[in-house]
């Protein structure tokens, strides 16, 4: 198990980590999510002792690491680059970390058979990494971790630099293997997709802080902020600025409201969230919020179609199942169930039951 | 990586002392001269600023520096151009690098004296081919009685030594740029000139820096060819500030002249790197503010 | 703006240096294409790392010159022209900017260097500002800038000329973030929707260029296996690989064996909804499989092969589950909220199945 405790890193006038309190289990897969620059790889630098943070205790099986070298704090670490020995062939170089610490042959042949039976590495051990594909070569780096027996395995947007196809299925494969590891992991991801496909738990970072920390799926359904919501959610999340006054709230400069169950506080500002592929071109039941957009431009990836639209001079978009065109500038109905809309204080966090308290206008 | 590790004080502790002993101790000795007279007997006067004036105003100091300054300005204008020149103009990859490289290094692995030496011989009018061959051809070429054939020969012979350190600082700059630029330029139409200033040289400023600096050094400390060819001749036309200083201390035994006037040359030096570094570093500084955090 | 034909190109590169090895043994790096992409059309090159993608890019820019064939602009042939001849634009992986110059200098180098005069200068590099919302960062050096606003200006250069043939891009989104990805693709839609410059983007990301392209011709191997509009490449995918590739999770291919307008899978028989008619050769012999997208898939009680769920993956938009019929693997994808049955069937909507013999898609006679 791994404890962070108000671990805070500063360089310069710049904050990397800012007071972050994270406890992760072994055998678990800990997410870190968030844009490019939002700490992770900094935190991680900490958690493997690369860095030394300003403030704050981390503990490794109640044990204080905190001055331990990363030399004795057995960690694994697999980068977005692929980083390998090029001179070595792919067998020793799943062997290297072993051949440090006097095992014997047979027993380093037996090990690395297993893990490159593993990541299906068996038919290329001879090879020289860089005559594999990138996708090889990632696994090889891999193994390399996988190997070590390590108590903390590290992985920095491990697929960031691969193929969309081979990102797919490496996603699929990871967390049979995270599984037999029983270390504590940690992976770094820009991407909501494959933070959802892998699982686990994840925190979302924004500048330096952990938003959330919690159960992947659960954070992505039940987004405590509206960073946490904007961060998990690919196309981006659609917002809205409302004003509430006396039982409804209502689109600033506009006609349109929203009618509540229940009491809000009066006059002020709320934040509407609604997730792209929530909206809708038909009417569900007649509860549904009706929201009219002028649409910009319509993408079609496939089964589906990403429809841009400007709606009270916000970009928004609707991520509409099936191939539907639209022609641009077109003002077109879209429908969001009120059980999907997400409802934002002013402090920007969630109102719990908003799903509840919206109701027809 | 910064991890904190108090052992690595230990490891570089003895470089620590190495340093103490072989420069800041020598420094203070020669401080210490420099503001003492001394007539033998192991007696010192103090005589507090009075070396340095006495050197700052000598006609013979100043015309050393005006000497050596001029060497290094020719030195940089010849060195620096031909050095990136020849660096553009080498095979970027294929058999030619390595034959090139190869012949690039060679001159740098031969010692100053010897380089001294090689080209004193070089240059002589009897035995040297180059000496021999001009004047066979008509020439009246004399380094030893010709004040600019005396300059032409020491600057030929350092141009000759010394540009292949800027070339292979270039080229590591050069090769390190992707090819992706050069297709960009190639694409936006841009001239051989526009490649160069736009893409090239901000490419190679850092090694280019390093390059000026570390010719600049040279050539204003440059001592032992001229020595070797010259001597400081004809007259005092190839004197620069390392010979006379040298004349001083050891020829005239003027202990005090001449710990003053290391000392002011010693921060001459220091004030043209400041300058040459301040001058090709002024653009980056705003950058550095922005960038420098990979995440 | 320009229609850009290809004619029986084909390239292969070489070993490096001597021909120690025979011309037998490279094999073609893009292999005797014919295409041909009429003016002011979005196209997209999509396949995974290695297919001959970008080295195609490269035939039409011009940075490259092909082994065999000839590239036509506007019928005229330009194979042995250079890319400022061929008066293309390219955008490439990473940002390429002139570090040393302001972002408006940078936008300007391309008319500097074809010696336009200064006030036609001003005017597109201001409107092309505007076009990209480059407004205030126009006086700032390229350097400061963040890697989209970079790409940007990258392509900026390529818009700023008027009378560019076609716009090349290669992988240009791969190092922006993927909330940026979306607003940047969408200006670039945007931007071709309004000025209709050819422009022709190299990627191996579906949503990329299933999202930019009228047409994406998806390519494997050096060839091209199928060109079409998005649509078509989902429902009616020419080749396995087409059908696996796209679509995450790709499509579903299983082995079956055919008899008149019925499949069999293991010892299930689903009907098709066309006979495949007497040329369709069953004797056994012949790979015959049975192609279904996950989307395609329904989970039900009543009617159906029999299935066993081995895993399912939320993925929040909806829910990927992996069944096994028959002793193959299929993915279904469930919406977001329906049910999953305990000990369901799989059905598979009729008219949505498609029959491939050797990988390739058989046409059913209708």
């Amino acid at each position: 198990m791994l404890e962070l405790q108000n671990i805070s890193r500063k360089v310069g006038d710049e904050v990397y980590v800012d007071d972050v309190s994270l406890c992760l289990q072994r055998g678990e897969l800990n997410i870190l999510l968030g844009p490019t620059l939002a700490g992770k790889t900094s935190l991680m630098r900490i958690m493997a002792g690369l860095d030394k943070p300003d403030s704050g205790s981390l503990r490794f099986d109640g044990r204080d690491v905190l001055g331990l070298p990363v030399q004795k704090r057995n960690v694994a670490m697999v980068y977005q680059q692929f980083i390998n020995y090029p001179t070595l062939t792919v067998f020793d170089n799943i062997a290297s970390p072993l051949t440090v610490n006097r095992i014997s042959k047979s027993e380093i042949a037996s090990r690395v058979a297993k893990v490159s039976d593993l990541l299906k590495l068996g038919d290329f051990l001879q090879r020289r990494p860089d005559t594999l594909s990138g996708g090889q070569q990632q696994r090889v780096a891999l193994a390399r971790a996988l190997i070590k027996g390590a108590d903390l395995v590290i992985l920095d947007e491990p697929l960031a630099n691969l193929d969309y196809k081979l990102r797919e299925e490496l996603r699929a494969e990871l967390p049979g293997l995270f599984a037999e590891m029983g270390a504590v992991l940690v992976y770094a991801t820009t991407e909501p997709t494959e933070a959802l496909v892998l699982g686990g738990n994840t925190a979302c970072m924004f500048e330096g802080k952990v938003e959330q920390f919690g159960p992947t799926l659960e954070l992505y359904r039940q987004p405590a902020g509206l960073q946490t919501a904007r961060i998990f959610s690919d196309p981006p999340l659609n917002t809205l600025r409302l004003h509430y006054r006396q039982g409804e709230l209502r689109i600033p400069e506009s006609e349109q409201l929203i009618k509540l169950r229940a009491e809000l506080n009066d006059g002020q500002d709320y934040t509407l969230g609604v997730r792209p592929h929530h909206l809708c071109l038909v009417r569900h039941s007649p509860e549904d919020i009706e929201l009219r957009g002028e649409v910009t431009v319509t993408e079609i990836g496939g089964s589906e179609s990403f429809v841009h639209f400007e709606f009270q001079n916000r970009a928004w978009v609707a991520l509409i199942h099936g191939i539907v065109k639209f022609a641009s500038s077109e003002v077109v109905s879209f429908f969001v169930q009120p059980r999907h809309s997400l409802l934002f204080d002013q402090s920007d966090s969630l109102i719990s039951n908003s799903t509840a308290m919206i109701m027809a206008p | 990586m910064k991890t904190v590790n108090n052992k690595a004080w230990l490891m570089v502790l003895p470089v620590l002392l190495l340093v103490g002993l072989s420069a800041i101790i020598p420094l203070m000795t020669v401080v210490n001269y420099s503001v003492q007279d001394s007539f033998g007997n192991n007696e010192f006067f103090w005589v507090g600023t009075e070396w340095f004036q006495e050197i700052l105003h000598s006609e013979r100091f100043l015309n050393a520096l005006q000497r050596t300054l001029l060497f290094s300005a020719l030195i940089l204008a010849i060195e620096i151009p031909l050095g990136i020149g020849i660096a553009l103009a080498m095979p970027k990859r294929g058999i030619g690098v390595s034959i090139c490289l190869v012949l690039m290094a060679l001159p740098l692995l031969i010692p100053w004296n010897v380089v001294g030496t090689i080209w004193q011989v070089f240059g002589r009018i009897d035995i040297g081919l180059l000496g021999h061959g001009l004047e066979s051809l008509g020439l009246d070429y004399n380094y030893t009685q010709n004040t600019f054939d005396a300059w032409a020969t020491i600057i030929i012979m350092d141009v000759w030594h010394w540009t292949s350190l800027v070339v292979l600082l270039c080229y590591s700059g050069l090769v390190a740029i992707p090819e992706v630029y050069y297709q960009a330029a190639r694409i936006d139409g841009a001239s051989r000139w526009a490649v160069f200033r736009y893409i090239q040289l901000p490419k190679i400023k850092r090694v280019l820096l390093i390059a000026v600096l570390l010719r600049f050094m040279d050539s204003f400390m440059i001592y032992t060819e001229p020595f070797v060819v010259t001597g400081g001749g004809p007259g005092n036309a190839t004197t620069f500030l390392s010979i006379d200083l040298v004349q001083m201390a050891i020829g005239q035994f003027d202990l005090g002249p001449a710990a003053a006037m290391s000392l002011i040359y010693f921060l001459i030096i220091l004030l043209l790197c400041w300058v040459f570094y301040t001058l090709m570093t002024v653009s980056d500084q705003a950058v550095s503010a922005t960038k420098g955090r990979t995440n | 703006m320009a229609t850009i034909e290809l004619q029986a190109i084909a390239h292969r590169y070489d070993s490096g240096h001597g021909s120690a090895i025979g011309d037998a043994v490279i094999p073609f790096a893009v292999n005797a294409l014919d295409q041909c992409w009429p003016d002011g059309g979005a196209y997209a090159l999509l396949g995974p790392s290695g297919c001959g993608k970008t080295t195609l890019l490269n035939i039409i820019s011009g940075l490259l010159h092909p082994t065999a064939g000839s590239v036509l602009f506007d019928g005229v042939d330009v194979t042995a022209r250079s890319p400022e001849q061929r008066n293309i634009a390219q955008v490439f992986q990473f940002p390429v900017v002139y570090e040393t110059l302001t972002v408006a200098d940078n936008l300007a180098f391309p008319l500097r260097n074809r010696g336009l005069p200064t006030a036609d200068i001003d005017s597109r590099v201001a409107s092309v500002l505007t076009m990209l919302g480059l407004q205030k960062q126009a006086n700032l050096k390229a350097r400061d800038l963040t890697v989209d606003e970079k790409q940007k200006i990258s392509l900026g250069r390529g818009l700023v000329r008027t009378d560019v043939k076609a716009i090349l891009f290669d992988e240009p989104l791969t190092v922006i973030d993927p909330h940026l990805k979306w607003q940047l693709r969408t200006e670039l839609k945007k931007i071709h929707q309004q000025f209709q410059h050819t422009m022709i983007y190299v990627t191996h990301d579906q949503t990329e260029a299933l999202t930019f392209a009228d047409r994406v011709i998806v390519m494997h191997e050096g060839s091209i296996v199928q060109v079409g509009t998005p649509q078509e490449l989902f429902e009616k995918p020419q080749h396995t690989f087409v059908g696996r590739f796209i679509g995450s999770p790709g499509m579903n291919v299983i082995p079956c064996i055919v008899e008149g307008a019925t499949a069999i899978v293991g010892e299930h028989r689903i009907s098709l909804q066309a006979s495949l008619g007497s040329d369709f050769d069953n004797s056994g012999l012949q790979n015959t499989e049975l192609g279904i997208r996950p989307e395609y898939v329904r989970l039900c009680q009543e009617q159906g092969l029999p299935a066993v769920i081995t895993a399912i993956e939320d993925v929040g938009k909806h829910v990927v589950v992996r069944v096994n019929v028959a002793g193959h693997e299929l993915k279904v994808i469930q919406r977001e909220g329906e049910p999953i049955p305990r000990n369901p069937r799989v059905w598979f909507e009729p008219g949505k199945m498609n029959l491939y013999q050797n990988a390739h898609l058989v046409e059913a006679a209708q």
